[in-house]
């Protein structure tokens, strides 16, 4: 495998609703967005593409992927369809990296888009509740927040987490979005505020949860030779992982952690894992993502995370399976503070899906969008001069480049991507 | 009538065109696509947004687990225990996750406990109209794995981890997993 490098992105505007563009317009727009960031890079550099989306069902079109290829004149060259259900962006980003890394491209975009205004939400809760099992989950009440709810419902069972621990979540991520203009929500909130809004599911309320979006987000990604060729502030992709789960919770098993580098056994002699209160595939990713960075102690060797909030409560969880902090100490390290913006490490400084919305297949480029442009240092210049959610290196690490983790992450934990981005500055 | 509309319209065209002057007919002049009054259910007219029905009735065999729903119809319950390692799933399916062995099948007790829960104040549209109602995940002894259900009889006031549950089957079996749904055990 060969160094992989990103040299732009682009993303648009998330919103509730964009029904004045198609999503191959809004690929587009994104696509420009990042060809406009990177002035040398020119269209016949390009080798290939890799597109996502995850529903079929929302756009009522097969093969839409090829639709999106050919309106940023992208064909005839090679491009191919990826999708893992929440994670699909995520996928789609490791995707275009083996194109790289395996040498058989020296150039490829990464383009997802999701239009989810289509349908009513009940119909979109319908479409997303088909990733769950037709036969035996969906008919007994398919419901994803449903589902997440009964998970943390068990990880307050096991671990003493509050439902105002998930609700500083959402403050948190809220009032980050403040300051990102690109957020589809700009929501300065209380606790009280997230537990006052509706029950969704106990102990979701409404402000506990991400919501439906229409948008793109576009990564480009390179060989080392390309990058210095084009870019003067490219960013590397030092490691990637992956991991997955059975698609029932059901049948997940109640056995043993698997273990972080930087982990003791003794941490975990009583806990059942993962059962329905962790994500195995998390974990999984995560512990690859780190093995190929070189990571031994993630709380020392990233500078920030985006991660998938689909939920307050997922945020929670996958404080832990990334090993931010110990299992059933996901409340308790957003009760003190370490995942604030100024905190020991920032988590979603952009807002994250609560806030920024979660259009699902661009959702995971978007993440690695913000992460470049963190990494980068370039987050005023995207954000019409607003560089407050710009994450600072942790203190005394001269020693080393600056790093961010990206993690996309499927239905109940089905599907997690971890993806580790470092600064070449 | 229509169709004297329909001579009318044709001839005028006709004066207009440059055949008038004693020249034939255009041969196709009177190939029209049928009207309907069908129309079209407008959302908004800026951008045009318009009603788009789709609808699909699947031939849905459950092929392997089959016995299961049947089963149900018959008040039992039935799970997939490991034929090499012994494994317990209280959810059917064919092969072992653990080991990938065939599996056969078994009766699971028809008490339990809620391993976990919720209440569902919103939902897929399907299941809109039933909200709120109680989604658990059933934990039996001597089982290794979940089973979801529906638990009724209890509200988001009484439910609670741990709380001893029993199976209750529909009399008129409509072969979905709601053919079985859980009720409390016992007062908590
Ligand atoms: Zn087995």
């Amino acid at each position: 495998m060969r160094p992989v490098y990103m040299i732009s992105g682009g993303i648009t505007k998330f919103a509730k609703g964009e029904p004045r563009k198609s999503f191959r317009v809004m690929v587009k727009e994104a696509f420009d967005y990042a060809m406009r960031d990177c002035p040398r890079l020119t269209r016949e550099r390009i080798d290939g593409s890799v597109l996502s989306y995850f529903s079929d069902h929302f756009t009522r079109q097969l093969m839409a992927g090829i639709m999106a290829a050919d309106m940023c004149g992208l064909v005839p060259k090679p491009t191919i369809r990826v999708e893992g259900g929440g994670s699909t962006g995520g996928l789609c980003f490791q995707e275009a990296w083996r194109h790289i890394a395996s040498g058989w491209m020296d150039c490829v975009v990464a383009m997802g888009f999701e239009t989810m205004s289509h349908v009513n939400t009940w119909k979109g809760n319908e479409f997303i509740a088909l990733a769950s099992d037709t036969n035996f989950d969906y008919p007994v009440g398919g419901f994803y927040s449903g589902y997440y709810a009964m998970m943390v419902v068990r990880h307050m069972h096991e671990f003493g987490t509050t439902v105002e621990q998930m609700a500083q979540v959402s403050v948190k991520n809220h009032k980050n979005a403040l300051h990102n203009k690109w957020a589809q929500h700009h929501y300065d909130l209380t606790v009280e505020d997230v537990r006052r809004s509706p029950m969704v599911a106990y102990p979701l309320t409404m402000l506990d949860i991400c919501t439906m979006s229409d948008g793109a987000a576009v990564a480009i990604l390179c060989s080392e030779e390309v990058a210095e060729k084009l870019c003067d502030n490219p960013v590397r992709v030092l490691g990637v992982g992956q991991g997955s789960d059975a698609m029932r919770m059901a049948d997940r098993p109640h056995g043993n952690v698997i273990l972080l580098k930087h982990e003791d056994a003794s941490w975990y002699k009583n806990l059942k894992y993962p059962g329905v209160h962790s994500f195995r595939a998390g974990r999984m990713a995560s512990k690859l993502a780190y093995e190929k960075s070189g990571i031994e102690d993630p709380r020392e060797d990233i500078d920030f995370v985006e991660l998938h909030d689909a939920y307050t409560s997922s945020e929670i969880q996958t404080y832990e399976d990334m090993g931010l902090c110990k299992y059933g100490d996901g409340g308790k390290f957003i009760e003190q503070g370490h995942p604030e913006l100024t905190g020991r490490i920032p988590v979603n400084p952009s807002g994250g899906l609560i806030a920024c919305g979660h259009p699902v297949g661009a959702t995971g480029l978007m993440q690695a969008v913000f992460a470049f442009w963190q990494l980068q240092g370039a987050i005023a210049k995207h954000n019409d001069g607003d560089g407050f959610i710009q994450v600072k290196q942790k203190r005394g690490l001269g020693r080393r480049k600056m790093r961010g983790a990206i993690h996309s992450h499927a239905g109940t934990g089905t599907y997690v991507t971890v993806s580790i981005l470092e600064s070449t500055r | 009538m229509a169709k004297t509309i329909a001579n009318k319209k044709s001839s005028k065209r006709a004066q207009a065109s440059p055949a008038k002057a004693g020249g034939p007919k255009p041969k196709y002049d009177k190939v029209r696509l049928p009207e309907s009054d069908e129309g079209a259910v407008v959302f908004c007219t800026d951008p045009l947004t318009v009603k788009s029905h789709y609808e699909i009735d699947y031939i849905h065999s459950y092929a392997e687990d089959s016995p299961f729903f049947r089963g149900l119809a018959e008040g039992k319950l039935c799970g997939s225990e490991c034929t090499k390692c012994g494994y317990r799933f209280a959810t059917p399916r064919a092969y072992c996750m653990e080991c990938g062995a065939p599996t056969k099948w078994f009766d699971l007790p028809l008490n339990g406990r809620v391993h976990t829960w919720t209440t569902c104040y919103f939902g897929s549209e399907a299941f809109l109209k039933e909200a709120p109602f109680n989604l658990a995940l059933i934990e039996f002894d001597g089982v290794n794995t979940l089973f979801l259900s529906r638990l009724i009889g209890a509200t988001e006031k009484d439910i609670r981890v741990g709380m001893p549950v029993k199976a209750k089957f529909r009399r008129l079996a409509q072969f979905k997993p709601t053919d079985v749904y859980f009720v409390p055990a016992e007062k908590a």
